[in-house]
């Protein structure tokens, strides 16, 4: 009987391993490919690299390519990622306090609307989407399209319904009494909020903020529109579309700008692994 | 009196950044795009756009390639649900276990849903064009060694759910991990005592207790695999071709793909809006089905 249980217990430990494996051979075959020469990638692309040392060669590579311009797209992913983030939490969180603390119909009705934000697919706004941009842009002298302010804006406008729809939950169960007593004691409702409220709204936040650093970072077809391809200015995953475009067989590079893209957010994830698994099952369920 | 205009004023100025924001990039273009598809619409700036009634969905309900492309994303939202969700409670189920290092198993089973799906696109792109024939030609098999998956319009679809898969399943693994973790041991227990089998304990415990979590995992991959998009314009980007009655289509023009394909590769501004606007309305209907549906099931257990 014992003996019967330990090798069931061997036997899913082997299928766990081997399963494994298999999920994390993509990322070994991106890695041993990063490494390797357009030569050799096209002789064996399962064999190991003949020499380590021309993954520095093909980062350096991919680094100085001026289709790719990895450090610009870098900086571009991670402005618009973090201005999105701050902007999407705060606002959202003050919306929902605001819709949360006043109890009319007014406000219901708002709240209704930020939720049917969650069912209209991203398809059915994004032509239009453009083309107001592009309104904008030409009778209010706002350039919304191929900029940062553009980009931000827009990733505020579909980030909300989901940040609002969290906060709005959690301020819920956040007892009113907290706030009574200061305002007895005279503080002001925006003091109220920022140094009381936002506090207690904390773990929320990081949800948040890694459900949408995911998103965004990764986004693809928003920017497309938004940004456009072969732009100067350009995020992580538009460059590498156009920089496949135009090498469509250079596998190797190809493997090496892939590596790049994930490395940041993979490292991310690896500090704060135990956070982002909770913030994204949490995010889900509700 | 004056405390309450104050306490409007709080109310307006803390809504509106997000509310404004919003009602720009996301209602003002769902009320245009229901507009503009019932139009001649081309989105050049300066162009005057008429009014032609239903014209947009007359062209496109009679289009075989919209035809085709609507029965192409049931068959892989479908089978991706089912596929992501088999593997996903397969993992599940082994991750929690009590086996070693079992968190170190749930992130790298976790890693891939960090991948964007462009550059997932690309990295599979490769793995199926050469890395898959490498593997059949270093073990002698010929089959595997001439295999071209992406030239043939059904096996693509195959890589594409393959390809989806790996980067989701991971993710919806933790909501079941999540669910499986509040199954009550002592019930278990109680139940082996009681003399239930592993099946036994399986279906009147586990199942029942995993339900909710079903309601939540069915629901997301019905909704992300029908609008996948990413994915397939860097693995396939839409081809191979096929036939279908008769005429030449993209067998894996997916909705998503094929709105923005009819709008900019065909250059029809209007009808890749009104497609559009079907696509929202089809996701309403199979969202509200779908919750409908599993709400009444869970009661019934």
């Amino acid at each position: 009987m014992l003996t019967k249980k330990r090798l069931s217990k061997i036997l899913l430990a082997l299928i766990t391993v081997i399963l494994f494996l298999i999920v994390l051979f993509p990322f070994f075959i991106v890695i041993i490919n990063s490494a390797k020469s357009s030569l050799e990638i096209i002789t064996n692309p399962i064999a190991l690299p003949e020499r380590w040392g021309q993954l520095i060669d093909n980062i350096v590579n991919i680094w100085t390519n001026p289709s790719i311009n990895y450090a610009s797209s870098v900086y571009a992913s991670t402005i618009i990622t973090v201005l999105s983030l701050f902007f999407i939490s705060v606002f959202s969180a003050m919306a929902a306090w605001v819709l949360v603390r006043t109890k009319t119909r007014l406000s219901n009705f708002i709240f209704l609307i930020f939720i049917s934000g969650l069912v209209i697919p991203f398809q059915v706004v994004m032509f239009p989407l453009v083309s107001l941009f592009r309104m904008i842009g030409a009778n209010l002298n706002i350039q919304l399209l191929r900029s940062y302010q553009g980009m931000i804006f827009a990733y505020i406008g579909f980030g909300a319904p989901l940040a609002v729809f969290m906060f709005h939950g959690f301020i819920k169960s956040i007892p009113f009494e907290l706030e009574e007593a200061a305002l007895i004691d005279g503080c002001s409702k925006p003091r109220i909020f920022f140094s009381i409220i936002m506090p207690i709204l904390k773990p929320i936040f990081v949800t948040i903020c890694i459900l949408n650093a995911i998103w965004i970072w990764n986004d693809f077809l928003l920017p497309s529109l938004i940004l456009g391809i072969g732009q100067p200015l350009q995020t992580i995953p538009l460059a590498i579309s156009a920089f496949a475009g135009s090498f469509v067989k250079r596998w190797d590079l190809i493997m090496t700008a892939a590596l790049m893209a994930a490395a940041p957010i993979i490292i991310g994830f690896l500090f704060g692994q135990k956070h982002i698994i909770k913030g994204m099952v949490s995010g889900s369920i509700k | 009196m004056k405390r309450q205009t104050k306490d409007k004023l709080v109310f307006w100025l803390f809504l509106a950044p997000a509310l404004f924001s919003f009602i720009i990039v996301v209602i003002i273009p769902f009320f245009m795009g229901i507009y503009y598809s019932m139009t001649d619409w081309q989105a050049v700036p300066g162009v005057a756009v008429n009014w032609v009634g239903l014209d947009n969905y007359r062209a496109m309900f009679s289009d075989i390639r919209f035809q085709y492309s609507l029965l192409r994303t049931f068959l892989f939202t479908l089978l991706s649900v089912i596929s992501i969700n088999v593997v996903a409670l397969i993992f599940a189920f082994l991750v929690t276990r009590e086996i070693k290092f079992r968190n170190f198993f749930r992130a790298g089973f976790f890693v891939p849903n960090l991948i964007g799906g462009l550059v997932l696109g690309y990295i599979w792109q490769f793995i199926f064009k050469s890395v898959v024939p490498q593997i059949g030609g270093t073990l002698g098999i010929e089959f595997i060694e001439n295999l071209l998956i992406l030239a043939d319009p059904n096996l693509t679809l195959l890589g594409l759910i393959t390809a989806y898969t790996w980067q989701y399943a991971g993710y919806i693994m933790m909501i079941y991990v999540a669910a499986l973790l509040n199954v009550p041991q002592e019930l278990l227990e109680a139940s082996e005592i009681d003399g239930a089998n592993s099946w036994q304990k399986f279906k009147s415990i586990t199942m029942p207790m995993i339900a909710q979590a079903f309601t939540i995992t069915s629901f997301l991959t019905l909704v992300t695999s029908f609008k996948q998009y990413d994915i397939i314009v860097a693995l396939t980007n839409g081809g191979p071709t096929g036939i279908f009655r008769g005429e030449v289509v993209n067998s894996t023009e997916l909705l998503a793909v094929h709105i923005y394909n009819v709008a900019f590769k065909y250059n029809n501004m209007a009808e890749g809006q009104a497609r559009a606007v079907i696509f929202f309305l089809l996701l309403s209907v199979v969202s509200i089905a779908q919750v409908y549906n599993n709400k009444k099931k869970e009661i019934e257990m």
